[in-house]
């Protein structure tokens, strides 16, 4: 997709138009409930709960201890990594107490909170001030913005000293001043009453950015708000003040960049990757208090609105506020809540507290206490009808009846593929579903239960790799164990072999030993080479091995020749069988060695059955592949020569006992071959049978 | 202080299913009232006989199947099922065949697949099929527009030869519905069907009787009116975005498109145009059978697919089939491509690249 050029951009938003992005909704803004009046500051609360995170990231570390005293605007927390900001003292007064606390969290969890009680001084314990930021470096001047412990005020919370510290070119400063939830009007005060204060945050970010061009964008449905910013940017040519037609969710990041920019953030992308770079007005004016000011981020405008308040309209709160305190300021009248409720947010994506002693936080925007029949919830599931209204409604595409369906039938992997996890929860196709389906509440379902199950996974994985890891070690322990105890037994028995030796006599048996089982050696390969004859050579009085094992053959054969007369009844028996006629022979073969041999013995009878083993389990898959090839029925034929082949291999192994490589490359040789002779007289016989 | 807790959004406007429905019963009001001033009373009948049995339906299988009966029957879904099919059935239909209609509609098409919003088909439409299936004979007995017929049909009358097949004064429905001297009792489509069979051309046939005193020249004195008053129905709906501009506007660009395309190729078999658009159920089932969004496609591409399939068959049907109407069949046929089209008609989501 091509990109709107910056200059197409330019010229379009100097013209006053801008893009637009299919979907959203017109719910009812409900503003003029809270916008009439100025913003006030309540008086002070009995305690100040201040959440040591409050916002994206990880929380810093704690400063003060129980019963410290502290002036407002005095570090709580230190910022100990990038992402962790620290939060201030929103009051002077006492630390009475530094535990769990429940917070703002739509789960209402428990998390760790200063409490502070006010002393009623507002002892100031100011910032560093500095007006004249544009001597600064820059790296100082967003340190400063870390340790003022600003955040995103527009919802996420994320730290601000991050996004004002990148090094990529900024095309587009946008300052979002949207304010698309219903309800709310805590960034149109701001702007009425604030827009210096705004606008000299925006000048501190464009010195910290460069932007080619700063951006402000403000809905229609805030014409004073709209007036006020324009009159602050009279003078200013470079700054286009931008009014965006009304529509929900007009005001989310990667929305707003649509309408102004024409540009999509891309999947799995930033803004910053299509040149933008978005602050809310909130966010400015925290800025421009703590360089300009020296004022830490201790308080926020909080709309307070809705029907079952008498005096509905926004507050200066501190950071640390418990919602039942601005409640009671407000004139929370609880004869128009049959059940009481207060959401945090505004009513499209807020979230509703479970408890009103959760205190104020840096990305509480309002608080809205609804009257019974002020909103309507969808609890009224029905049947999806599939109109489809809520695809027309979904500001990125999405299907979100699809979207349904599949979340609700517990098939993620579907849901996955319709993009689930692209899903902004803006709850446009909730709020325009004719069924009253709680769509949202599906997807956040859908997506928490593939996280889960993705961390499952992953720690399943990370098991399995660890049970894996150590099999393998104690299979390594286990060899190097073994090959230890051979070393020792080899050692032993060389000790004996050089005792042995001091006679002549004995040296002369261990040569005719040796000599005897080179020539066994020989006419074991010479006894497989010589195929077509069915009687081994005996000429040499010690080829018993090599004649055991052509009796095993024979054996074997007749075996065979008997389980292809029964048929294929019982094949896998006669295999057995002839198989254990062969060992049994080799075993034979075994204890008739000399008896010089006798210390070798136990060693080899090992070595020979693992090496027969070895060549059995061979044969075996050389037959299988041989019966395969060869589609001769008969199983039993194969597996003789698997018998007859680990005839020769242990003739060959008890003879040659400290050689077992070689024996194991020559036996293999063998085994082929013998397969090969196998499979031929299987041929054969099979031949006859069908005579 | 105990708060309560739900899930966001907290805001809800204020069209539920029931609202939907009910807009579009009113919206066919004005089709409803131009197809009973023009033939007769045995229209309204007919939604009577086929909202009640659609009621007692719905709710009977309802019960069967443990769901809350009030609350489902207060949807309207039935309702408006009912009544679509009664306005496209024969006036002067038996009772029976009707009320066959309506429960193979309510009872096997929609709730056996789930009740509302399972249905793969349109309820109405299949129903519809069926009876043209097993009563062809009935389904295609259309009285002529009231002013050309031979005997005025009383109310009472009506009702008679509905429920006896007789009227008051013993006229069986032959005799009731014969037309004046000359005039064919066949619908627009049908006498086009038939004459086309016996040699004459399409221009010639629009010289005949069928087609005098209605708006255009190629439509009947009562059926254009139907059509158009079923359009402004449908443009109501449009207003007030219960439904979307793309089955519609689709299915009548296609059907413009398909038979001028045939017009051109030969004129004296091929209908125009307009004599497509303005005959048989074409504007009606633009707007209210093919936009049913149960059955419909769901993506902003898929419903222009559907829609343009359906003209596409519309056509296809009526020139080269065997039925002189051709709507039923359509939307049937595209019903079963919807699971398809969806699939292949997914919006690029925001932030991805085209696929």
């Amino acid at each position: 997709m091509q990109l709107p050029q910056f200059e197409d951009i330019i010229s379009r938003l100097g013209k006053g138009q801008t893009w637009s992005f299919s979907g959203g909704v017109h719910p009812l803004g409900n503003k003029h409930l809270s916008n009439q009046t100025c913003t006030v500051r309540p008086p002070l609360p009995e305690v100040f709960i201040v959440p040591v995170r409050q916002h994206i990231g990880t929380d810093g570390k704690i400063l003060v201890s129980e019963g410290d005293l502290v002036k407002k605007g005095q570090p709580l927390t230190q910022s100990s990594q990038a992402f962790a900001v620290p939060v201030h003292a929103p009051t002077s007064g006492t630390v009475i107490a530094i535990g769990d606390h429940v917070t703002a969290h739509p789960s209402g969890l428990s998390e760790t909170c200063i409490q502070i009680k006010p002393d009623g001084h507002e002892t100031w314990d100011s910032l560093e001030v500095s007006t004249n930021y544009t001597e600064l470096d820059k790296r100082d001047l967003v340190a400063q913005i870390c340790n003022a412990g600003i955040t995103g005020m527009g919802g996420a919370g994320f730290p601000t000293h991050i996004k004002a510290s990148g090094s990529k070119t900024v095309e587009f400063l946008i300052i979002n001043g949207i304010e698309c939830e219903p309800y709310i009007t805590a960034d149109d005060r701001l702007m009425r009453e604030q827009s210096a204060s705004i606008l000299e945050g925006i000048d501190i970010l464009t010195h910290l950015l460069c932007p080619r061009a700063v951006v402000i964008a403000i809905e229609d449905n805030k014409p004073d708000a709209f007036e006020a910013i324009k009159q602050a940017c009279q003078s200013r040519s470079d700054i286009h003040v931008i009014a965006v037609p009304t529509k929900y969710p007009a005001g989310g990041e990667k929305q707003l960049i649509q309408i102004l920019t024409g540009r999509e953030v891309p999947r799995d992308g930033l803004p910053i990757d299509v040149g933008v770079t978005m602050f809310n007005v909130g966010t400015c004016f925290a800025i421009a208090d703590a360089i300009l000011r020296g004022k830490p981020l201790i308080e926020r405008i909080v709309t307070v609105t809705g029907k079952a308040v008498e005096r509905p309209g926004n507050y200066w709160a501190c950071i640390g506020t418990p919602v039942n305190h601005l409640l009671k300021v407000a004139g929370y009248l609880s004869d128009k809540q049959s059940q009481p409720e207060v959401i945090m947010g505004g009513p499209m994506m807020g979230f509703t507290l479970n408890d009103a002693a959760v205190p104020v936080v840096k990305i509480t925007n309002c608080l809205l206490v609804p009257a019974d029949d002020e909103l309507t919830h969808g609890s009224n599931e029905r049947a999806c009808i599939r109109c489809s209204a809520c695809a027309d409604a979904c500001p990125v595409h999405l299907l979100p009846q699809q979207l349904f369906w599949h979340s609700k039938a517990k098939e993620y992997d579907k849901a996955q593929d319709y993009n689930l996890f692209d899903c902004i929860e803006c709850g446009a196709c909730a709020y325009v579903c004719p069924s009253e389906i709680p769509l949202v509440h599906y997807y956040r379902k859908a997506k928490s239960d593939i996280r889960v199950e993705r961390d499952e996974r992953n720690k399943a994985d990370k098991a399995k790799a660890r049970f894996e890891a150590r099999k393998a070690r104690l299979e390594r322990e286990k060899l190097e164990r073994e090959a230890k105890h051979l070393k020792a037994k080899e050692a032993r028995l060389a000790a004996t072999d050089n005792k042995a030796s001091t006679s002549s006599k004995d040296k002369v048996a261990a040569a005719l030993a040796r000599a005897k089982a080179k020539r066994a050696e020989q006419s074991a390969t010479a006894d497989t080479k010589v195929d077509t004859k069915e009687t081994a050579p005996t000429a040499n009085d010690n080829k018993k091995a090599a004649v055991a094992a052509a009796i095993a053959r024979a054996k074997a054969k007749k075996a065979a020749q008997q389980a292809s007369q029964q048929g294929d009844s019982s094949p896998a028996k006669t295999a057995d069988t002839a198989d254990n006629t062969a060992d049994n022979s080799a075993d034979n073969t075994v204890t008739t060695e000399p008896p010089q041999d006798n210390v070798v013995d136990a060693q080899a009878e090992k070595k020979k059955r693992v090496a027969a083993a070895v060549a059995r389990a061979k044969a075996k898959k050389a037959a299988q592949q041989a019966s395969q090839q060869a589609e001769t029925p008969p199983v039993q034929t194969p597996d003789t020569a698997g018998s007859a082949a680990d005839n020769s291999t242990d003739s060959t192994v008890t003879t040659e006992p400290s050689q077992d490589t070689v024996v194991d490359a020559q036996a293999e040789k063998k085994k082929r071959i013998a397969a090969a002779v196998a499979k031929a007289k299987a041929k054969k016989a099979a031949q006859e049978k069908n005579k | 202080m105990k708060l309560t807790l739900s899930s966001s959004p907290h805001m809800h406007n204020d069209r539920d299913t029931s609202q939907v429905m009910r807009m579009v019963l009113y919206a066919m009001l004005p089709g409803v009232i131009c197809q009973g001033y023009f033939f007769g009373w045995g229209v309204f009948i007919q939604g009577a006989i086929a909202v009640s049995t659609a009621l007692a339906v719905e709710a009977a299988i309802l019960a069967l199947r443990k769901k809350p009966v009030a609350r489902n029957l207060g949807d309207y879904s039935a309702v408006l099922t009912a009544c679509l099919l009664a306005v496209s059935i024969p006036p002067a239909l038996p009772w029976w065949m009707t009320v066959i209609g309506v429960i193979f509609a309510i009872g096997i098409v929609k709730q056996l697949y789930g009740g509302l919003g399972y249905n793969l088909f349109n309820p109405a439409m299949i129903a519809y099929v069926v009876l043209l299936i097993s009563f062809p004979a009935a389904m295609t007995q259309w009285m002529p527009p009231a002013s050309l017929h031979a005997v005025t049909l009383s109310f009472n009358d009506m009702l008679h030869l509905i429920f006896t097949g007789f009227t008051q004064s013993g006229l069986n429905l032959e005799q009731a519905l014969r037309p004046m001297d000359g005039v064919s009792s066949a619908t627009p489509l049908d006498h086009l069907k038939t004459g086309l069979t016996q040699a004459s051309t399409y221009h010639e046939l629009l010289t005949s009787r069928v087609y005098e005193g209605g708006p255009f020249a190629s439509s009947g004195t009562g059926w254009a009116w139907v059509s158009l008053s079923y359009l402004a129905g449908g443009l109501f709906l449009l207003k007030t975005r219960i439904i979307s501009w793309h089955i519609p506007i689709s299915l009548m660009v296609s059907i413009a498109v398909f038979a001028t395309a045939l017009h051109l190729i030969n004129q004296d078999i091929y209908g125009s145009a307009l004599f497509h658009l303005i005959n048989g159920s074409v504007l009606f089932g633009a707007f209210f059978i093919a936009t049913d969004p149960v059955s419909a496609s769901t993506t902003a591409k898929g419903r222009i697919i559907f829609g343009a399939m359906i003209g596409f068959w519309i056509i296809i049907i009526r020139n080269f089939g065997g039925y002189p109407d051709a709507v039923a069949f359509a939307v049937i046929i595209m019903n079963m491509a919807v699971p398809l089209i969806d699939y292949y008609t997914q919006p690029r989501t925001y932030g991805h690249k085209g696929k």
